[in-house]
């Protein structure tokens, strides 16, 4: 068993993610923030992240129509499916948009 | 009321990206009943309530999302007419054959302005809910997971909102009784009944088209649905936000994903619908408690997160 840290470029936050636990999982556990958190499940893209220099990680399946083969060769991936093999220094690219941007917020609590 | 004309939403076609865990999913969580898998490896689900031979079938496929959603129409004659009146408004139709989905006679398909492809059928094999038609129980024994009754409806996000309006209620003949407008009169979202539930199909305004947002599953009751919560958190399941009320259609709910990433509903307890009655209209800065109505406040993942 090791535990891998985790870097956010840009933030700096750091977190440890188990051996064999996701990304994204290690981040929620452990209350981190930095990359928005979607489906969980590999298909809605919004926990895309690249991973920067040399590294080890393998990843579970990921839609395509998130994830190309381009973009996976680059290491481009889905965090939610991303675990790790070494320390890795992740760039998030995920952007959670609501497209209904303008409008008001609604009232406070 | 007398139903004519389209029933009910009939089912969806969901892609999946691994087919084992998305059984485990919507079988042993759900509680769907697995009646049927094809030569191309599609699976077949119904809801124990339902007494047609499936309401979802899951494709494995390299992306999630939704192939197709379709509502099942009352007769053959209808599903003519209906097609009829499509080609005549302008839509493109297509007439899939009957056995393309197993035990589903033809279906006719087109697509609607948001980019979303839309079925009718008339006819698909009838196997019962399980209790029989003569002094029946209230209920079938050896129910699994979060033993949902019905596949409800979709909600479906994309462009065009005002055509899709246009289409759902002149031509199909569905009303409209849900909207949420902006001060200028645009809308951001639409809530049709072709019955008198609610909701058969909703949309919400999104530039991307042919975007799904969840497919519904219809409970008993507010506590079903705090103890699908419950065997939510017992399977480590995806949780997007609930157990909470949603102030459009009043539903009770609690939404999550498939392993693939496509969102779920269970829900309970809407109203009960009639033509003759005015549609809700919400105003877009009241969207958050429209939509959530104890947060009260717009909720990004709802809004951004589609497959």
């Amino acid at each position: 068993m090791s535990d891998y840290a985790i870097t956010l470029e840009a933030s700096g936050e750091t977190f440890t993610c188990r051996d064999g636990q996701n990304v994204l999982a290690a981040m929620e556990r452990l209350g981190r923030r930095g990359i928005p958190v979607g489906c969980r499940g590999g298909g809605c893209g919004v926990c895309k992240v690249q991973v920067l220099g040399q590294a080890g990680y393998r990843t579970l399946k990921m839609s395509r129509a998130q994830v190309s083969v381009a973009e996976e060769a680059q290491g481009i991936c889905l965090a939610c499916k991303l675990i790790p093999e070494s320390d890795l220094l992740l760039r998030p690219l995920g952007v959670l948009q609501s497209r209904l941007a303008g409008l008001s917020p609604g009232r406070p609590r | 009321m007398s139903f004519t004309g389209v029933l009910r939403p009939g089912h969806a076609v969901i892609r999946v990206m691994e087919m084992e865990p998305a059984v485990t999913h919507y079988v042993e969580r759900l509680g769907l009943i697995k009646t049927n898998e094809d030569a191309q490896g599609r699976v077949y689900l119904k809801a124990w309530d339902e007494h047609d031979a499936f309401s979802i079938v899951l494709r494995e496929a390299d992306s999630p999302g939704l192939d197709h959603t379709a509502f099942k129409v009352m007769s053959v004659a209808d599903l003519d007419r209906l097609e009829a009146d499509l080609r005549a408004y302008g839509s493109t139709c297509e007439r899939i054959p009957a056995g393309e989905l197993e035990d589903c006679g033809h279906r006719v398909r087109f697509e609607i302005p948001s980019g979303h492809q839309i079925e009718l059928y008339a006819e698909k094999k009838t196997v019962g809910n399980g209790v029989g038609y003569r002094n029946p129980n209230p209920w079938p024994e050896g129910l699994k997971g979060m033993q949902a009754n019905r596949f409800d409806h979709c909600l479906l996000y994309g462009p065009n909102l005002a055509d899709n309006l246009d289409l759902f209620t002149n031509v199909l003949g569905f009303n409209l009784t849900e909207r949420v407008v902006t001060p200028d009169g645009g809308l951001l979202a639409t809530f049709f009944t072709c019955s008198n539930k609610a909701h058969d199909i909703a949309f919400v305004h999104h530039e991307e088209p042919n975007k799904f947002h969840h497919a519904s599953f219809l409970l008993g009751s507010w506590e079903e649905v705090l103890r699908a919560a419950d065997i939510m958190s017992m399977h480590d399941i995806s949780i997007d936000i609930g157990p909470t009320r949603h102030g459009i259609t009043r539903g009770r709910t609690i939404y999550f994903f498939d392993p693939s990433g496509n969102r779920n509903e269970v829900f309970c307890g809407d109203y009960t619908w009639y033509p003759d009655r005015e549609p809700i209209t919400w105003d877009a800065d009241e969207l958050g408690r429209a939509i959530f109505f104890h947060d009260r406040r717009l909720n990004e993942n709802f809004l951004g997160v589609v497959t």
